[in-house]
């Protein structure tokens, strides 16, 4: 028997929750997780908030500090790409000119952020990393202006990071509203207000019809005339999965690197898992989707790590996410657009949360927004419910007094 | 010591099988009540990312983190799991006369 190892490319949330699993689970073989940052493996929900408004200097918030990576044997390299895979002699070569045989390979390669393709929009500054994070917090100083192209949860949640911190801040957003992709539009109306109501200007319907700078100092042109000038320019416009190298390799691509239920790609010896990946979701009648967020990525890598030792399953977590924008905590569990029909429950204290229901009753997604303490626990139980695919009563799913835990148990 | 038990709340203003925050001085706490009312108590913030248990959902024994869904045993503090892997500090709780009293000491 070989024992070659496994191979992790990407050190992200899903590599490092890849790694961190097979040593739990028993796995003693090398194993090696390559990333092409110069840090250890980290978390990036707080990057366009905590790490950006601390006080403090910002720590960076590594992954599995106390029981993880550390003496887990793991062979973590930095500051290193993989440039190819020998899917015949099952190797990979690296931008340090090595190469490294495996039995398993997981392709957790992310998602990069889309680019402006607008001429002179090139010092627009974009967030994936700590080390971009880094970058913003010294833009964001109190009276700066900042122009944020995109009103999805990257470009708000930087808004409302840039609002806590003193910034005059504009979100130029090309669709008619704000977060247009999955979000109900009654939620995202409350959340508009809530930006608003803290001095954040929202144009939205706007298109851009050019980019110029001077310096630091950035103008954008929308189409109706009207300059907004910045000291800072900030773009999140959404992200592309990283497919590169699984491209070069010939393996199946379908919004992402296609896998299996058991997130095997198109070669039974390579997996994928987390941004990058594109999965068939049993929920929703086997379709094809792919998600960028941090439960996803958390529970695919450590799935891809079972599925590699052979676990049989097939992976059905209903997908969750959550948005953190001044004092408002926005989620979402299940698929919104599969939902035909809406129905909403008033939590009280401005919190709002809906149920989208299937044409046959059944609970496709729920969304929410207001404080956490008001909506998380009702999501999750949500989130059960969904993955029970349960068709609980309209009635009570409007009404305040039924608690959700009952319809459980139902 | 005697002098250490703090009144906390009332027995029920806590639901059966939920938690509620209680905060004193500096400190923050989540108590618990079970669904066979018994009321134990721990820090009220994750050890994984400073996020308030009270926000969570209580399922029989478990407290889940409300963001990352970090799972601990409230009854010993017990972390269950990634992300959480650091346990949390319980306090020992007595109900007398219908209210929650903490042993903070």
């Amino acid at each position: 028997m070989t024992k070659a190892g496994i191979v992790i490319v990407g050190a992200g949330e899903a590599g490092a929750r890849a790694a961190i699993t097979l040593r739990a689970e028993g796995y003693d073989a090398p194993l090696t997780l390559i990333g092409d940052e110069r840090h250890a493996p980290y978390e990036r929900p707080p990057l366009s908030k905590a790490t950006i408004v601390s006080e403090a200097a910002p720590a960076i918030p590594t992954i599995g500090d106390a029981a993880g990576l550390v003496g887990s044997n793991i062979d973590h390299l930095t500051s290193v790409c993989v440039v190819s895979i020998d899917r015949s002699a099952r190797n990979v070569a690296l931008s340090n000119g090595r190469a490294l045989a495996y039995d398993k390979l997981l392709l957790a390669t992310g998602a990069k952020p889309r680019r402006l393709a607008i001429k002179g929009a090139d010092a627009a500054v974009y967030l994936r990393n700590f080390d971009d994070s880094l970058a913003l917090r010294g833009h964001m100083k109190a009276g700066r202006r900042i122009a944020i192209i995109g009103g999805g949860f990257i470009g708000l949640e930087l808004a409302s990071s840039a609002c806590a911190l003193g910034c005059e801040v504009m979100v130029i957003e090309a669709a008619p509203r704000i977060l247009m992709r999955g979000v109900p539009s009654a939620i995202a109306d409350i959340v508009a207000s809530r930006h608003r109501a803290a001095g954040v200007e929202l144009a939205t319907g706007a298109t851009i019809a050019g980019v110029s700078r001077t310096g630091d100092h950035h103008i954008v042109t929308l189409a109706n005339g009207r300059k907004i000038e910045a000291d800072c320019l900030i773009a999140g416009i959404g992200a592309a999965p990283d497919i590169a190298l699984a491209e070069a390799a010939a393996l199946s691509i379908d919004n992402g690197i296609a896998v299996d239920g058991r997130l095997r790609t198109s070669d039974p010896h390579i997996y994928a898992a987390g941004d990058c990946a594109s999965f068939p979701h049993p929920l929703y009648n086997g379709r094809r989707i792919r998600l960028e967020a941090w439960r996803n990525a958390f529970d695919q890598g450590a799935f891809a790590a079972k599925s590699m030792l052979g676990a049989a399953e097939e992976y059905q977590a209903v997908p969750w996410f959550w948005s953190d924008q001044h004092d408002l905590n926005l989620q979402i569990a299940g698929l919104v657009d599969e939902g035909r029909e809406t129905v909403a429950r008033d939590l009280g204290e401005g919190a709002l949360l809906l149920f989208h229901l299937t044409d046959d009753g059944r609970l496709a997604a729920a969304s929410a927004v207001g404080p956490l303490g008001k909506i998380a626990r009702e999501v999750r139980l949500a989130e059960m419910l969904i993955a029970r695919r349960a068709r609980p009563d309209r009635q009570a799913l409007a009404s305040p007094d039924v608690k959700l835990k009952s319809l459980l148990a139902a | 010591m005697a002098d250490d038990w703090v009144d906390a709340c009332a027995a029920d203003d806590i639901d059966e099988e939920d938690v509620i925050r209680f905060d004193h001085g500096a400190r923050t706490f989540a108590i618990y009540r079970t669904d066979d009312n018994v009321y134990f108590a721990t820090d009220g913030l994750c050890t994984h990312e400073q996020v308030h248990l009270a926000d969570g959902l209580v399922m029989g024994s478990i407290i889940e983190c409300p963001k990352h869904n970090g799972r601990f045993d409230f009854r010993t503090g017990a972390a269950k799991g990634a992300p959480v892997c650091v346990d949390l500090a319980t306090y020992p709780v007595k109900v007398e006369g219908g209210r929650v009293f903490l042993n903070l000491g």
